[in-house]
């Protein structure tokens, strides 16, 4: 009984709340489509009406046409600083232990390891990366 | 005393005839549909509120028909989308199509697996909450880009473009302010956060992280001033285009959700969550009222900013959290480690330093990037414009 608690506490009530807040949405969205089977809601697709919406003119192009794609800079930031957030929260989970036990050097490592971070934050606020092109 | 765990334990001697999983997965099955059934429905009565106090703030009624105060309005708009044609345009990538607003309301309901609303009030209790809930967020932008892709429409997909780029910017700086309390409390459980926060909220002992994690949380939930995603005088309705009836309504839900779900987790990691106010403590009132109330008092204040702060431009937007949130957040956190080195138990000056700083990092921000450019320049009348001639 005890053992089942801490597991059950731990992960598997999450799990069971998962399926719950899954089935939450798709049971709305099933409900809607029970209506249309009984007849309530109306569904009666045309052409005009199941056309893509393009502020009111016919769409005469594909959507799979070239689209200017001007943030590639902050997706490679978004890499670059989001690895340094994985390596600082174990770092920070456990500070103050490893300062009593190894004193000032933790936090001065740390403070390299962001500094070399933030000469490439200004290399790249020097390059416009950060700007509308 | 209220909480989820005597709850629990009721229903496992409840049911304690049964074999030792069926009690388990029951109770949890349980209060799984308890707390889905309750968001739910405090997401409808939210969107009354909020139609409510947005009128109010712009000087208008709001809805006032349905029952007193128009507070069975959510009930009528349910009606209203169940029962209106739902229409999936022809080119659309249909199972994608569906599965978006699914994906949506889903991992905004998962946030609250771990949250503590009151002592002993919540599902369940892992070392690693923190991080779970910071991954979770971010699915968000996976499913907006789902949906404005699935679309097939250039409204859609510039939106879902924009919603990509801001959301995983703000990622950052959301993540890195928050190292200063896991710093702090030592750990990365919300119950462990909650605890260390008996003595003081962090939101005095760190204010710089607190309005950093502040401004990105309302970008993360892409509200006004941070709208860019569904901006309707650009985009239509942004990666929303398409959506209609029951879709449509659970997208909506699920952002009337977000600021609930924001204002919890601010109560959390910043105004110490359950524990009462230090010079209230003699009043008899259980936890997860204190939290109730500190939430609600954080969602009342991003209504005001949502109604009274003008939409930024998707180009200012990103530059603020590149330019002045991430050095924010990161000087928090290295204020933090140093203080933590050397003034560990004397929380006085610690509070005195970062306040300190606090003012002259606002000061600064504001006359660096504000004032330089709101000096215009002087009006020069057209020659043309002449009308007494």
């Amino acid at each position: 009984m005890e053992e089942y608690s801490i597991y059950f506490e731990r992960y598997g009530y999450f799990s069971l709340f998962f399926v719950v807040a899954l089935l939450v949405p798709a049971g709305m969205l099933f409900a809607s489509f029970l209506f249309k089977i009984i007849g309530i809601r109306k569904d009666n697709p045309t052409p005009v009406k199941t056309d893509i919406y393009e502020a009111g003119i016919r769409t005469f192009s594909s959507q799979w046409s070239g689209f200017n794609f001007r943030y590639y800079t902050f997706a490679m930031m978004f890499l670059i600083f989001d690895v340094e957030v994985i390596f600082l929260f174990p770092w920070a989970a456990s500070f103050i232990k490893l300062n009593d036990a190894y004193g000032l050097i933790v936090l001065i490592e740390m403070f390299i390891f962001i500094g070399v971070l933030i000469l490439g934050w200004f290399l790249a606020w020097k390059q416009k990366a950060m700007e509308w092109i | 005393m209220i909480s989820f765990n005597t709850l629990n334990l009721f229903l496992v001697d409840l049911l304690s005839f049964l074999p030792d999983k069926l009690v388990f997965t029951i109770s949890g099955l349980i209060m799984s549909v308890a707390i889905c059934t309750f968001l739910i429905g405090l997401g409808s009565v939210y969107t009354w509120f909020e139609r409510r106090v947005i009128a109010r703030f712009q000087n208008r009624s709001g809805p006032n028909r349905w029952g007193p105060f128009g507070i069975l309005q959510p009930i009528a708009d349910a009606v209203k989308l169940l029962i209106k044609e739902d229409i999936i345009p022809a080119t659309a990538d249909k199972m994608v199509f569906i599965a978006a607003p699914i994906i949506f309301l889903c991992t905004t309901l998962l946030v609250y697996a771990f949250l503590p609303l009151g002592i002993d009030s919540q599902l369940g209790n892992i070392n690693v909450a923190l991080l779970f809930v910071l991954g979770i967020t971010s699915v968000n932008a996976l499913s907006v880009f789902m949906a404005g892709w699935a679309s097939r429409n250039k409204y859609a997909t510039l939106g879902a473009i924009r919603a990509v780029a801001m959301l995983i910017s703000y990622e950052v700086p959301m993540a890195i302010s928050l190292m200063g309390i896991v710093m702090v409390s030592q750990s990365l459980s919300l119950v462990g956060i909650v605890n260390a926060q008996s003595n003081i909220p962090f939101i005095i002992l760190q204010p710089l992280g607190a309005i950093t994690f502040m401004i990105a949380a309302i970008a993360e939930m892409s509200r006004a001033p941070f709208d860019m995603i569904e901006s309707e005088s650009e985009l239509i309705g942004g990666y929303i285009t398409e959506y209609a009836g029951m879709k449509f309504a659970v997208f909506q839900l699920s952002e009337f959700l977000a600021p609930i779900f924001t204002a919890s987790l601010f109560t959390v990691l910043f105004l110490g969550g359950s524990n009462p106010l230090k010079f209230l403590e003699f009043l008899p009132i259980p936890g997860i009222l204190w939290f109730a109330s500190k939430s609600f008092v954080i969602t009342a204040i991003l209504l005001w900013f949502r109604s009274t702060w003008p939409r930024l431009r998707i180009d200012q937007i990103m530059g603020f959290a590149w330019k002045v949130l991430m050095p924010a957040a990161i000087l928090n956190t290295l204020l933090v480690g140093l203080e933590l080195v050397f003034i560990r138990d004397n929380y006085i000056l610690q509070i005195i330093i970062n306040m300190l700083i606090f003012v002259v990092f606002i000061y600064l921000i504001a006359n660096i990037l504000g004032q330089k450019r709101l000096k215009l320049k002087e009006p020069v009348p057209s020659e043309l414009a002449n009308m007494d001639a």
